[in-house]
């Protein structure tokens, strides 16, 4: 193999897909015929897994921490709802890529007040941009409905053809299409040049600039990117639940997202998806336990997260499965889970 | 001989601290020019607005005769003018080869791609293959940076500044920091880069700026002292004041 080809094969290296990839979205997939009585929390996750994606791309990849992401969440909620309820776009996909635009002209606006100043100033303006908006919402409530929220919504139809029923089953299998093809667009657009040169602005900005890497226009198109995700995470919320309230805006929203994320880990696209899940299942093993102190055990795992790190732990948890692959197929260990790298 | 890289008047404070004072250097297409100057005579400071990092309050800074001034530093790098830094600038989570891969994707102008794949186009990959083994990078070339000894960091500083295809290069005291067992390495890389990049050396090591720079200019205390053919400045009674610390000038 000449130098040339050895380089572009290394290159291209975290682009492939993994067996553990597939094997990980199959699983999924799975989980939608194995359990059909769960389908409401299973779209839950979906939801918060597509939203901490979303953070993911530009707090994992670009180095952009964020304390507001919920604002652009609540403009893809409020977005679809107010769509559907007026009958302006009946059809929710259709529906859907519109609210994820509003929330993307959203994005676009305010990446200019968040691309300025450090990590202290983002988490103020995004926290206030969220707040903002929330207010807006509850002041304007012949719009939004107030406190209220927007009600008797009714949802038409996916592309026409599938209605979406009472089981959440629809909103399921609709929910994992959106999520997964967000996933493979996100996936690609990590692993171009594009998606390189953010992860440089992350590590080390003053280089990146002295390569020639536009920093600013670069953060201004994630963060938009980020936004339409989140908006269409937000879209999802409404058209799956038939509801949309001033609760879309909370900080307790964004707050959670950032916990998705150190409970997963970020940059390597899967944190948001697998923090999604963790962090449910614990919310509802520890509120079943506990239905009035849940929020302690979640503090207290986080606190351990942090202490231990999560790396060690992955390690830990994958130690069975390892050692049986060891055993069983004879050759290394090959399940873990990447940090920053995949 | 036309001048690759000039300032004029160049001034720059900080309150009410004059840390450039009416600078004017020329550096001619080719040379090999070298700024020498004690601690805090301001090398830094100048390497900082040429490349955009800083502004000055007064004066200009011309590369190939256009007025670069107000250009942002990415717009200037695109232009030619590229850099290394004196303490390592480098992506520590990223590998040699990620990040010579992302200064040759931007210099061809690919860096802004967000659908095609890194390493799929061939132009590139040949690049990236030929400066890491120039760079003796191509058995680490998949190692994060941030685990590389220090010698290996420093060739991927200069191989970075190199990927960017520069005109007119600015090399902030390249071997410091750099054990003598590296030395080497450093030393034949720079004095093997090609004869139509000018360089700009800022260096305290007195046997590497004689033994490879054609031009010296003097900065003390930010103002020019005097500038020469490195045996006129050597001889230069107000030089070796400045090295030596006599106190005496016009003895």
């Amino acid at each position: 193999m000449s130098a040339a080809s050895d380089v572009g094969y290394h290159a291209q290296r975290q682009a492939r897909w993994h067996y553990g990839e597939v094997a990980f979205w199959l699983v999924v997939l799975a989980c939608g015929f194995v359990f059909p009585s769960r389908y409401l929390i299973m779209t839950d996750i979906l939801r918060l897994a597509l939203f901490a994606m979303s953070l993911d791309l530009i707090l994992g990849y670009a180095g952009i921490v964020s304390l507001g992401h919920a604002a652009f969440f609540g403009v893809g909620a409020y977005a679809a709802g107010l769509l559907a309820l007026h009958g302006i776009v009946n059809e929710p996909v259709l529906a859907l890529v519109v609210a994820g635009l509003a929330a993307m002209v959203l994005g676009f606006a305010t990446s200019f007040l968040v691309i300025r100043g450090v990590d202290l100033t983002r988490l103020m303006v995004t926290l206030g941009i969220a707040l903002l908006l929330e207010a807006l919402a509850e002041r304007f409530s012949n719009i939004t409905g107030g406190t209220d929220g927007l009600q008797g919504i009714e949802m038409q139809p996916i592309l026409g053809a599938i209605p979406f029923d009472m089981f959440g089953k629809a909103g399921f299998f609709y929910s994992l299409t959106v999520l997964f093809l967000l996933f493979l667009f996100a996936r690609r657009v990590v692993h171009s040049p594009f998606g390189l040169s953010l992860r440089a602005i992350k590590n080390n900005p003053l280089r990146a600039a002295a390569i020639g890497i536009p920093v600013n226009r670069r953060l201004i198109a994630i963060y938009t990117l980020a936004a339409f995700y989140a908006g269409i995470a937000g879209a999802l919320f409404t058209q799956t639940t038939a509801i949309a309230s001033l609760d879309v805006f909370a900080f307790e929203r964004s707050a959670d997202l950032m916990l998705v994320l150190v409970i997963g880990g970020t940059g390597y696209l899967y944190g948001g998806l697998i923090g999604a899940v963790i962090f449910r299942m614990l919310q509802e093993l520890f509120s079943t336990i506990t239905p009035q102190y849940w929020q302690f055990w979640i503090g207290l795992v986080l606190v351990v997260i942090v202490l231990v790190g999560r790396q060690r732990l992955h390690r830990w948890v994958l130690y069975v499965p390892n050692l049986v692959i060891k055993q069983v197929a004879g050759r290394k260990a090959v399940v873990a889970v990447p940090e920053s790298d995949a | 001989m036309t001048i690759a890289l000039e300032t004029q008047n160049l001034e720059k404070q900080f309150g009410g601290l004059r840390v450039t004072r009416d600078l004017s250097l020329k550096i001619e297409q080719g040379a090999r020019h070298a700024l020498i100057g004690p601690n805090g005579a301001g090398k830094t400071t100048v390497i900082n607005q040429l490349t955009g990092v800083l502004k000055p309050n007064s004066g200009r800074i011309l590369l190939e005769g256009q007025d670069i001034t107000d250009l942002p530093v990415h717009k200037r790098v695109l232009r030619g003018l590229s850099r290394t830094f004196q303490i390592n600038q480098l992506y520590p989570d990223l590998t040699p080869l990620e990040t010579i891969g992302l200064a040759v994707s931007e210099r061809l102008g690919h860096g802004g791609d967000w659908w095609r794949r890194m390493g799929t186009r061939s132009d590139v990959n040949g690049e990236i293959a030929d400066l890491l083994s120039r760079f003796h990078l191509l058995d680490v070339m998949n190692e994060q940076t941030v685990t590389l000894p220090y010698g290996k960091q420093r060739l991927l500083e200069i191989a970075v500044a190199i990927a960017a295809k520069p005109r007119v290069l600015l090399l902030d005291e390249p071997a410091a920091g750099v054990p003598e067992s590296e030395r080497h390495d450093i030393l034949a890389v720079v004095g093997s880069l090609p004869r139509d990049v000018t360089v700009l050396l800022i260096e305290h090591d007195m046997d590497l700026v004689f033994s490879f720079a054609d031009r010296i200019s003097v900065l003390v205390s930010g103002a020019l002292l005097t500038e020469g053919p490195p045996e006129q400045v050597a001889r230069d009674p107000q030089v070796k004041a400045v090295y030596l610390g006599e106190e005496a000038v016009n003895v």
